[in-house]
Formats: structure tokens, C-alpha cells, sequence
């Protein structure tokens, strides 16, 4: 089977969005390549019947704002040193982050069939030695904040005024490995370092709450000292989600900061949405039928406000 | 080496504070982290002199190595230290999923190696250090024996392309290098006697015991050709094979269990591109415990005598 980007659905020109001027348009577009790249994550995972759909769905408007608008970066330039940098510690939502990296023109989106297939760049994880631009091989939970606290110190150290984003789930909260990250981050008091939390509150094994109750997310953040926005963000508003982003930016020497997002694993479906079966599973010609008319339905709702 | 004056001695651990101080004069992307032992493995003089490029990470070897591997994605060049065994094994995902698989350039300095920590006992000697390390892709693993090796080693582990597992030690022990007309350069066999009866490698501080040994064969009569395998990957694979061709039988000699180490990287080689007799001193694949350094090592093998009379049975 060949994958194909469809065309049954309006396509917005990506490079026209990210160059968008007026920003109340610009939003709009980006929350409506949001839910197309969720359409476009469907039909490729149906297609190579492998791959995650319910945290790649999680995160669509988050990753799409920040490609799209948050992030001062040069897509023809990866190695760029003054770019900001995002690491998608959660890296088994790699089908939405090569979407979305390849409509921001990092590759070819024919590459997208590619998806963990033999001799791919596309890795059923991110693996920044084969794909330029992806910042950090991601896959093993828990390893982000740490590595991004790094980052934040390299960039604070040379005097660069570089943002460094992390985006986690549950899993990766889990880990030892990032309150040990959080604490170091405090410690040093990173500027520019901001961790996203995309709180879908549905893990691989079940919901949170009976896998591994995180509690209050924003309490703990704050008593590890970290500076936590002071309420949760809609994670698939991008206007929502764009007030957040403006939130982190004012605070750009307050130390490490704390976003978190509201979300829904496998959004967009009812059937998928909040359900830690669709974590991971391969999307059937039944499911598969049943679930995307869903999807480009609200896409065509979106239409109404280009 | 058969000087009669005894060679200076100098801890690894001391000669590797030393060294870091000294090249972060010149070398501004040089930082160093530790896990809450700085005074011990001796990063703290680096913290002192320049308190900007120097992380304490408290106890989190798992969340040092990442940081490290940021700092390593930023720009920096570093350095992370601490005790051998929590750096390797608790920080072993890390050192995998992020050091390796990423190719940084991070130098992960594992202090108080071996039997070195010997007072504190089992739970805090290191003894599989080099056999994990060594599995790991794209990681290049040294052993120095003595302070002038840790120095040329951190020279050139600085300027790499990729990550190194540089393991140190605890205790003074004697500079036997300063009589070496060669640097410790990594990626070589060193050659510190010529012989041909027996080939002796060996890596590490028990460099001083086999040392003793080859003079002691020597005086009975036997040629021992002995070689300084201090970097066990990537594997000079040429140098070793060139010397059984002579000799005929080979002995290792390592601070480490005898599974997976220096045995284990000799073995591979010698089965593949020239099997010969051998015998392996080392840690016989067991929990170790407390006690004096010297009688620690004596108690699992690595002694002269020992060293000695196993070079004798593998000419029997």
C-alpha cells in the first residue's frame, strides 16, 4: 500500500499559514491544519497499520501552534543556532510530529509513507541522527525535561536568548527521571525553559488515575519550583493555546515554567477520544470508516471560519 | 620501568580534577557535572574555578547524564562524574537512549572504578562498568592506569566526535607512563614490554601489579610481552593480533569481572582472527565486600604472585 495525502478535503497552503500576518486569521488557519493533520494521522496509520493514534491526536494544536507561530525557527536551516528548540519527550506522538515537521518544509510530505518502514528517516520514534530538525531522539519516557534543562543551561550560559519547549505526558510524569529534571531545572533557575504539559489523563494501560494518579499537577510543579501558568490551557484551542504561549513568553526570567494543557487522547472520535485502547492500536477498515468521517466533519466546520 | 627509585604516585581521580581545571582555561565550552560527590571524584576544584560551567546535580545520575547530553546539544563539551557504578548502571538508559543513540560528545567519567571504593564494599564497587559500556554503539571506552594516561585521555576524549567512558580510580598509585617514549593515545594498544613467550593485557591500575609480574617472569626466564589495552573499544584489534602471532597464549589481567571486560573484548578478537590459549584474571563473576584496597585486591586475583604464576600455567 502507497500512502497518499487525500484530496478530498481542502488543503490549506502550509507555508502560507506560517507566513500569515494577521494573527486572528493566522489562528484560525492553524486550528484548522490542526484537525487536518489529524485527518492526515488517521489515514496514515490506518494505512501502515502501526503506529499511535491517541497521543499523536493529543497533541495536534499544540505542535501545530508551536511549529506554525510559537517558535522562531528556519526549517531550511535545522542546525540553525539560535532557534528555538522543541523536544517531544512523549516521541510516541512521532506520526503527528512528522506531519507537522513536514508541512512546516523540513522534508517532503510524500515522505510521511514512509512511517516505520525499513531504511526510513521516519523511525517508529524520533531519531534525530536520521531527520534533521528533530532536536532529541524521544521514545524512552521521562528523558525530556532533563535534556532540555540542558539545553536551557547551554543557551542561558552562551547568553542567547533561545526558548527551549518540552512537551510530556503522563508517562513521561511517571518517570523518576522528570522530577529529577524539574528540581535540577529549579535549581538553576533555566530561563526560557517552559514544559508543556499535554494532560490527556489516559496512559497506555488505562486512565491515570488507576495507572498512576499524578494528583495536582500544578501543585507539584510549584512545590518543586517551578512557575506554573495559573490556570490550565484548552489544548485543542489554538487561540487558547497561543494566550498560553504569550503567558511564558512575559515571563521570560522567572525560571523554569509550567504549562498545562487540557487535552483528549485520540480527539476527534467518540469512540477513540479518552479511551486508552486506541493508545496504541492498529486502526481497522471498520474503525477506520467509522472515525474519519467524524474528523473531516469538524474540519469542514473549521472551514467556516478561514 | 625497572628504575630503582619507586615512580611517583598520583590518584586517577586527582590527576582528573587537575586536568579538568587545566583545560577549562583554554577551553570555554568545558563544563562538569556531578552527582553529589565532587569532593570525591574531584570535580569540585573545576566548581571552584570556574562556578558558571559547574552542575551538581544532587543525587540523580540518570537526570545528570541527560543534562549533560543537553548541555552537550547546546554547544558545551561535558564532563559528568560520579562514583563508576551509580554513573554506568542508574544512569545506563540514559547513557543508551540519549548519550549514545545521539552521538554527543559527553564525556562520562566514572570515579572510584574497580575495587577502588574498597572500604565501602560491594554496593559501591564497580566491576561491570566496562562490559555495559562496551555493549553500547557508538561509545568509545578507555581504562587509564595512571595519572599521565587520564590526562591524555580527557585531551583527546575532549576533542571526539562522540561519547567516552573514562574510568578512574580512587587511590594513589604509581605514574609508571613516565618512562614511556608513547602518550596514551585512544584507539591504540600501548606496548609496555617486549617478549615472546607469553602475551600479558592488561588495563587499568593493576597495570602496576602485572608490571612487577613481567620483571619477576623475567628474572625466571620468561619473555612476557606486555600490553596496555586501556582503550577496549573501538579495539586494536592489529596490534593484538601481531603480538600472539608471537607468543602464542595470552592472559588478561582486569580490575573487573572477568565476563564481558577485557576478557571478553581479547576473546572476541583472538577467536575470530587468531585463537590461541588463555587465561583470564579478574573478579570471578561475584559480589565483592569491604576491606583494605591492596588486600582486596590480592583476596580476588590481581596480585604479582598471581599474575605471576597463572603466566605459568598458560606456558605448561
Amino acid at each position: 500500500m502507497t500512502f497518499t495525502i487525500p484530496t478530498d478535503i481542502r488543503r490549506l497552503d502550509p507555508q502560507a499559514v506560517a507566513a500569515e500576518s494577521d494573527q486572528i486569521k493566522k489562528n484560525a488557519h492553524i486550528q484548522y491544519l490542526a484537525q487536518e493533520n489529524r485527518v492526515d494521522v488517521l489515514d496514515l496509520l490506518h494505512d501502515k497499520g502501526t503506529g499511535h493514534w491517541g497521543g499523536s491526536s493529543s497533541v495536534s494544536e499544540i505542535l501545530t501552534t508551536l511549529y506554525f507561530d510559537g517558535m522562531n525557527i528556519r526549517p531550511d536551516e535545522p542546525e540553525w543556532a539560535d532557534r528555538d528548540r522543541v523536544v517531544i519527550s512523549k516521541g510516541h506522538a512521532a506520526p503527528m510530529i512528522y506531519t507537522v515537521m513536514a508541512k512546516r518544509g523540513y522534508f517532503p510530505v510524500e515522505e510521511l509513507d514512509s512511517l516505520r518502514q525499513i531504511n526510513s528517516r521516519l523511525q517508529g520514534h524520533p531519531c534525530m541522527r536520521k531527520l534533521p530538525g528533530v532536536e532529541l531522539s524521544t521514545g524512552a519516557l521521562g528523558h525530556g525535561i532533563s535534556v532540555c534543562t540542558g539545553i536551557a543551561l547551554a543557551s542561558n550560559l552562551q547568553k542567547r536568548e533561545t526558548w527551549t519547549w518540552c512537551i510530556v505526558g503522563e508517562g513521561c510524569l511517571n518517570e523518576g527521571e522528570s522530577w529529577e529534571g524539574i528540581m535540577t531545572a529549579a535549581k538553576f533557575k533555566t530561563n526560557r525553559f517552559v514544559v508543556l504539559v499535554d494532560h490527556n489523563k489516559v496512559q497506555l494501560d488505562g486512565p491515570c488515575d488507576d495507572i498512576m494518579p499524578l494528583g495536582s499537577l500544578a501543585d507539584k510543579f510549584r512545590a518543586f519550583g517551578f512557575t506554573v501558568a495559573d490556570h490550565s490551557y484548552d489544548g485543542h484551542d489554538v487561540n487558547a493555546i497561543q494566550e498560553s504561549l504569550a503567558w511564558a513568553k512575559s515571563n521570560d526570567t522567572s525560571g523554569p515554567l509550567c504549562i498545562i494543557y487540557d487535552t483528549h487522547k485520540g480527539h476527534g472520535v467518540d469512540f477513540m477520544s479518552d479511551n486508552y485502547k486506541w493508545h496504541g492500536a492498529p486502526i481497522g477498515v471498520d474503525d477506520y470508516q467509522s472515525a474519519r468521517p467524524q474528523l473531516v466533519e469538524t474540519l469542514k466546520e473549521l472551514e467556516a471560519s478561514l | 620501568m625497572s628504575t630503582t627509585t619507586a615512580p611517583q604516585k598520583i590518584a586517577l581521580r586527582d590527576a582528573f580534577g587537575a586536568g579538568l581545571v587545566e583545560l577549562g582555561k583554554t577551553n570555554e565550552q568545558l563544563v562538569a557535572l556531578d552527582a553529589d560527590v565532587s569532593s570525591s571524584c574531584k570535580t569540585a576544584a573545576f566548581g571552584a574555578a570556574y562556578p558558571d560551567r559547574f552542575f551538581n546535580c544532587g543525587v540523580g545520575e540518570a537526570n545528570m547524564v541527560d543534562i549533560a547530553a543537553g548541555l552537550a546539544l547546546g554547544g558545551q563539551r561535558p564532563v559528568c562524574s560520579t562514583f563508576a557504578l551509580f554513573l554506568v548502571l542508574k544512569g545506563a538508559e540514559q547513557i543508551r537512549n540519549t548519550v549514545c543513540y545521539n552521538k554527543l560528545p559527553v564525556i562520562i567519567a566514572g570515579g572510584y572504578g574497580g575495587l577502588s571504593d574498597s572500604y565501602d564494599g560491594a554496593s559501591h564497587q564497580s566491576l561491570t562498568d566496562i562490559a555495559v559500556m562496551r555493549s553500547l554503539p557508538n561509545m568509545t571506552v578507555v581504562v587509564p592506569g595512571d595519572a599521565n594516561g587520564v590526562q591524555h585521555a580527557l585531551e583527546q576524549g575532549l576533542e571526539m566526535d562522540g561519547p567516552l567512558y573514562l574510568r578512574l580510580s580512587r587511590n594513589p598509585t604509581p605514574v609508571y607512563s613516565n618512562t614511556c617514549s608513547e602518550p596514551l593515545t585512544i584507539g591504540k594498544i600501548r606496548r609496555l614490554r617486549s617478549g615472546s613467550d607469553i602475551t600479558i593485557a592488561v588495563c587499568g591500575v593493576v597495570t602496576n601489579q602485572t608490571l612487577e609480574a613481567v620483571d619477576i617472569l623475567d628474572q625466571q626466564g620468561v619473555s612476557a610481552e606486555l600490553l596496555e589495552v586501556h582503550t577496549l573499544k573501538p579495539f586494536d584489534t592489529e596490534t593484538l593480533i601481531a603480538s600472539v602471532a608471537k607468543t602464542g597464549r595470552i592472559l588478561t589481567v582486569e580490575e573487573h569481572n572477568v565476563i564481558g571486560g577485557l576478557a571478553g573484548a581479547v576473546a572476541e578478537c583472538t577467536a575470530q582472527h587468531h585463537p590461541v590459549p588463555m587465561k583470564t584474571i579478574g573478579v570471578q563473576d561475584c559480589f565483592t565486600e569491604s576491606g583494605d584496597y591492596d588486600e582486596l585486591l590480592d583476596k580476588y586475583g590481581l596480585s604479582t604472585q598471581n599474575i605471576v604464576a597463572k603466566a605459568k600455567e598458560l606456558l605448561s
